[in-house]
């Protein structure tokens, strides 16, 4: 841009200065790209680790026996049995009392004090620390029971994953227009109807979302189950003793100093990840469909 | 009539099961503190400065695992806030249209793999990586500097409070970037517009615009991402080391609230064992629900303010 004509002193100031904001520009959107290769290095890398180690220990067996003692074969069917028992069940728990009380929170609830102090625990709850809920859970269930069990387990579950089901069910419910409310109401139906029937099914979409994550988040959580599930060596389908379940197994195992049992920590470790990120990327191909159409 | 009343009872039910949420939160609190009575009432005020962890001798300190859990969560913050805020800058200002949802989806899911396979990988993997290559020029390179030296020197082991430190911050990263990204994106076009105008560059933007505009949001990011990292517990309990003790450097081993529960709960058998691990347990809470209540006013002010304005 330097134009014929002018003092040279003054032209070449102000270049020098442009020049040095364009290399400053440069080297901190320079830096903006690294932090990105960064946090995808970390991504890969973890992801690289898991099916290097993982996938050879993935076979037939895993599905079919049980956890072995040290030194012999074996495979990881209670494990996974008990995942799906405990996860199952704590979605069942957690999934109706948070959506009725996101549809509180969306529908009733626009304002006041009951209702935003609420939003605002609710957030908090979505982050607060997983294994103080499991350490809730021993307190109030586990120790006046008297055993560990799977039971126990599915509530320390489903605490973390209201939060999580209360806050998008809310959030879906908002984006619904209130036209749709309002035709609904002037055709007779009572409220309780409109919210079930319209308003809810209109976003069954995007709360389906919100559970999903929900039970993503749920399968590889570890530290609410270690106080509460506990583990089980045998494979056991009643949910009042203690059971055994993917997460706790990666725990016990990959701290052993045995080679199968690391081995076996490695595959269920690939399971777990694979699952949770497949449900992750499920959700929010789900969402983004609800959301266009 | 019975509509009416079907939707009373309709509306009181939802309000219930909302309730139950605001339960949720008292009833954690009440129950542990009434667990932990019996070992905060030995101890007293003394077990928040005391260093000594002691099963056998039934003598417990909470000292050292704050210690551990402030600074692994501390280091997490060093490291993690630039990333974040690089990547969040990337995301928002340079990414190309067509990247930027897959882009921000991949920095989500690093937030959605377990903390456990944190804990794996960096126990097998980061871990022996670190003491073999970075560890040892770290503390060549720092080991002898004025004031900051003592932190980086020891035995080379991988295993400790500062590789903690990293594995948290790289767990922390998609959630203060998310929330970064988020914010950074309700900064009015014609803002950014009239800076570039100016003859502004893409960072100049950033720096005098985006940042000021975003200020409030973007700490409450960094409180997320610090409530997240005070209370991580898998990955921290894999590398951390697992010492009950308050050393200056960050190579040796430690201990945080979380990885003290993870390992020892369900070994404890003493009532006062069990009863010290829950009053720790309890600590963690109520400190973490500091933060993120702090985090999420700060957020709230800035959406206010913004709805304020438009």
């Amino acid at each position: 841009m330097r134009q014929a004509g002018g003092k040279e002193g003054p032209r070449v100031a102000v270049s020098t200065r442009y020049r040095r904001r364009l290399r400053v520009n440069r080297f901190n959107l320079a830096m903006s790209l690294a932090t990105m290769a960064f946090g995808m290095l970390f991504l890969f890398w973890i992801l690289a680790v898991l099916i290097g180690n993982g996938s050879s220990a993935l076979s037939l067996q895993l599905f079919t026996r049980s956890t072995p003692p040290p030194g012999s074969a074996g495979g990881l069917a209670n494990a996974l049995y008990g995942s799906l028992l405990i996860v199952g069940s704590a979605t069942f728990i957690s999934t109706p009392i948070g959506i009725l009380a996101g549809i509180y929170l969306a529908e009733f609830g626009h304002s006041g004090p009951f209702a935003e102090t609420t939003r605002f625990i609710n957030d908090i709850l979505l982050s607060a620390p997983s294994i103080i809920l499991g350490l809730f859970v021993y307190t109030v269930y586990v120790v006046n029971v008297g055993h560990f069990s799977g039971w126990a387990g599915a509530f320390a579950l489903a605490l973390i994953a209201i939060p999580v089901v209360v806050r998008t069910t809310e959030n879906m419910l908002r984006l619904v227009p209130n036209s749709l409310r309002e035709a609904a109401i002037a055709l007779g139906a009572p409220m309780w109807k409109v919210t079930l029937l319209v308003t809810l099914k209109a976003v069954r979409g995007g709360v389906m979302t919100g559970v999903l994550l929900a039970v993503a988040r749920m399968s590889g959580e570890t530290a609410p189950l270690l106080f509460t599930a506990l583990n089980n060596q045998f494979f056991n389908s009643d949910m009042n003793a203690p059971m055994a379940n993917l997460p706790v197994v990666i725990f016990q195992f990959a701290m052993s100093p045995f080679d199968d049992w690391k081995s076996l920590a490695w595959a269920a470790a690939l399971l777990i990840t694979l699952a949770v990120l497949l449900l992750n990327v499920l959700a929010r191909t789900v969402f983004r469909q609800q959301s266009v159409r | 009539m019975t509509a009416r009343r079907q939707d009373a009872l309709f509306r009181h039910t939802t309000r219930a099961f909302a309730a139950l949420v605001l339960l949720l939160l008292l009833s954690i609190i009440a129950a542990l503190g009434y667990a932990a009575l019996p070992a905060l009432t030995k101890f007293g005020p003394h077990f928040f400065v005391s260093n000594v962890w002691n099963p056998v001798a039934s003598e417990f300190g909470a000292l050292a695992p704050i210690y551990g859990t402030l600074v692994t969560s501390a280091i997490a913050l060093a490291i993690g806030v630039p990333v974040s805020f690089g990547i969040a800058v990337f995301l928002t200002e340079m990414c190309p249209a067509v990247l930027r949802r897959p882009l921000g989806t991949a920095v989500e899911l690093l937030a959605a793999i377990p903390s456990i396979i944190y804990g794996m990988w960096g126990l097998f993997v980061f871990a022996p990586f670190f003491a073999d290559h970075i560890q040892p020029t770290l503390s060549r390179a720092l080991g002898d500097v004025w004031l900051i030296g003592p932190l980086f020197q020891g035995a080379p082991t991988g295993l400790g409070i500062f590789t903690a430190g990293i594995i948290l911050a790289v767990m922390v990263i998609p959630f203060i970037a998310s929330v970064m990204r988020d914010v950074f994106e309700i900064v009015p076009p014609v803002l950014k517009e009239s800076a570039y105008g100016l003859g502004c560059t893409t960072w100049e933007v950033v720096r005098n615009v985006v940042l000021p505009y975003t200020r409030i949001g973007v700490v409450g990011g960094i409180m997320l991402g610090l409530g997240r990292a005070l209370g991580e517990t898998m990955a921290v309990t894999f590398v951390i080391g697992n010492a009950y003790r308050i050393r200056a450097s960050l190579f040796e081993p430690g201990n945080s609230i979380a990885s003290a529960l993870a390992n020892e709960f369900n070994e404890a058998a003493d009532p006062i064992h069990r009863g010290a691990l829950i009053a720790l347990g309890l600590v963690l809470f109520v400190l973490t629900l500091l933060v993120l209540a702090a985090s999420r006013l700060l957020i709230a002010r800035l959406a206010r303010q913004e709805g304020a304005r438009t």
